[in-house]
């Protein structure tokens, strides 16, 4: 049960002076259940990546396959793996079209073809799971909500599919802080009540470093760095200003303690913990120097 | 996908073709289309066509990419082969059944379709080499003496290079669009046509809406910076002629003479 990306590469528009490689000789697996954070500078082939999970783009070289079957064999097969390899779109709002927003969200399991009480009932649970009340929102017109709910309602439209895999690319563009952290609180909760798995692209570090288990870093349009992100915080042979990524601020503040001579641990993550242990190192190094 | 597509792109160059002014590359292609209809044998065909290779050559535009521009239109290349080859009265040749081909409905054809090529490859000619903002503005000068007549030719100009400036744009937004239907398992290639029209409105209305937003962002952006239409306005790129000009009139007066020649002879 996986994604398995081979070798694959791509070119945007080749054959003409605009040809420009997007991908070059990737390999990637993902199981269910991982949450992968995908991160990159602009322009170094983390949305071309993406598009390959669910064959919205057919690489020019390689193979693509879920559960061990080329998508790109059979026409009808793609279908299905659309189906089970959620994908929300940079600005999702933009594609809202329907009337109200109980049929935007429901235009994806109508398209799977179920039946009104299993449609009804996806769209009310997608819309609860980011955290919108259906009696609220459901039969109003989409336009009409604020940015942040647009939002909401977008990626219901995708949780509604009950994918076994839900790629979003660049959740928070757009969003104010409060917003930001009210999207992905929604994400991590969805990821552990359903055990679906996660592909999270950003390029933000701060917000992969907290939540993802294994971290792919991107750049020209190759995977640089595969692993789980503590390691790749803690090994010093990469350079990540090399990739156009920068650390996060927990961890670029622990370790310039830890060359000012405090005796920190610089995995750490969470806030509270980070403050804690920052006051009891001062603690002991005062102890020790009196 | 969509963004694949060819629309009179421009491919980028250095060469004498790219470099001639907008202006004189405008009146000259119009030029040229008129004297195509002086030709009317196979030599003044072949000189045409061999002018045509001479500005592929020099423009250094892969022949592949120019031959690409004939393809959109060639069912109608066929259609009109195919009618003059079999309508066109004359001596028979082939006859088969009601159809009969003709010696004149061969030159016909061969004639007809060498012209509609001409025309599709020197009208790709002029958007390959010269990019749209330099086409417009082209345009609005030769339009210019209009303004007279109070026709506003700074705001026609204007709408065509915005116009353009969005077909892009809005191409790569299409595809965007499509691509997110696509994944919440929109269906646009199978069903009846009516089927087909209805699966494009998830397409079309958030394409409209995004338009609209871009419309409106756009006049504030204009309206920010002051624009106020064509009046004492200057260009950061003045047109200006040059010797290359010259060249490449003289280069079609001769064509046009020699096709002249090749009609009527030393008589006319």
């Amino acid at each position: 049960m996986s994604i398995e990306l081979q070798n694959i590469s791509y070119t945007y528009m080749p054959g003409t002076p605009y040809c420009r490689d997007a991908l070059l000789d990737v390999s990637l697996k993902i199981e269910r259940g991982e949450f992968i954070g995908i991160i990159g500078h602009t322009g170094s082939g983390k949305s071309t990546l993406v598009q390959h999970l669910n064959g919205l783009l057919r690489p020019t070289a390689g193979t693509v396959c879920l559960d061990g079957a080329n998508m790109h064999e059979r026409k009808q097969a793609l279908k299905s793996v659309r189906q089970k390899v959620g994908m929300v779109f940079q600005y999702p709002e933009h594609q809202l079209f329907e009337e109200t927003v109980f049929d935007d969200v429901a235009f994806g399991p109508r398209n799977l073809g179920l039946c009104d009480e299993e449609v009804q009932q996806r769209v009310e649970s997608a819309l609860e799971c980011v955290g919108l009340s259906v009696a609220d929102v459901a039969k109003r017109s989409p336009f009409r909500l604020s940015g942040g709910q647009m939002r909401r309602v977008a990626i219901a439209g995708v949780i509604a599919l009950r994918p076994e895999y839900l790629v979003l690319d660049e959740p928070s563009a757009g969003l104010d802080p409060c917003g930001r952290d009210e999207i992905y609180a929604q994400i991590l909760q969805l990821y552990r009540t359903s055990g679906m798995a996660v592909v999270l692209v950003t390029h933000n570090m701060e917000d992969v470093a907290r939540m993802a288990k294994r971290l792919l870093v991107m750049d020209h349009g190759r995977i640089r760095f595969d692993g789980p992100p503590v390691d790749l915080f803690h090994d010093e042979t990469i350079q990540l200003r090399d990739f156009g990524v920068s650390l996060p601020h927990v961890t670029s503040l622990l370790k310039t303690l830890r060359t000012h001579g405090l005796d920190l641990d610089d995995t750490l993550q969470d806030e509270e913990v980070v403050v804690e242990a920052i006051r009891s190192a001062l603690k002991r190094k005062r102890d020790s120097s009196c | 996908m969509l963004t694949d597509i060819m629309l009179g792109q421009y491919f980028p160059g250095n060469s004498f073709v790219h470099k001639l002014d907008p202006r004189s590359k405008i009146v000259l292609t119009l030029t040229f289309i008129t004297s195509i209809f002086l030709a009317n044998n196979y030599i003044s065909y072949l000189t045409v066509g061999l002018y045509i290779c001479l500005i592929v050559l020099v423009s250094g535009i892969p022949v592949k990419i120019v031959l690409r521009s004939i393809k959109p239109l060639w069912i109608i290349l066929l259609l009109t082969a195919a009618i003059h080859l079999f309508m066109t009265p004359g001596t028979t040749l082939v006859a088969w059944g009601p159809l009969s081909i003709t010696g004149e409905g061969v030159k016909q054809a061969v004639q007809m379709s060498a012209r509609l090529i001409y025309l599709i490859l020197i009208s790709s000619l002029l958007t390959f080499t010269t990019s749209p903002i330099a086409l417009t503005d082209a345009i609005e000068r030769l339009l210019s003496p209009l303004k007279r007549v109070k026709l506003p030719v700074h705001e026609l100009a204007m709408m065509m290079t915005i116009a353009l400036r969005f077909v892009p744009t809005l191409l790569e937004e299409t595809d965007r669009i499509m691509k997110a239907q696509l994944a919440r398992g929109a269906d646009f290639s199978s069903g009846n046509i009516i089927k087909r029209a209805q699966n494009l409105v998830p397409i079309l209305v958030p394409l409209f809406i995004s338009a609209f937003r871009r419309a409106d962002e756009l006049a504030t952006a204009m309206e920010a910076r002051c624009y106020r239409g064509g009046d004492n306005r200057t260009r950061m790129k003045e047109l200006s002629l040059g010797l290359n000009d010259a060249v490449a009139t003289l280069t079609v007066f001769i064509l046009v003479l020699v096709l002249a020649w090749l009609r009527w002879g030393w008589s006319a």
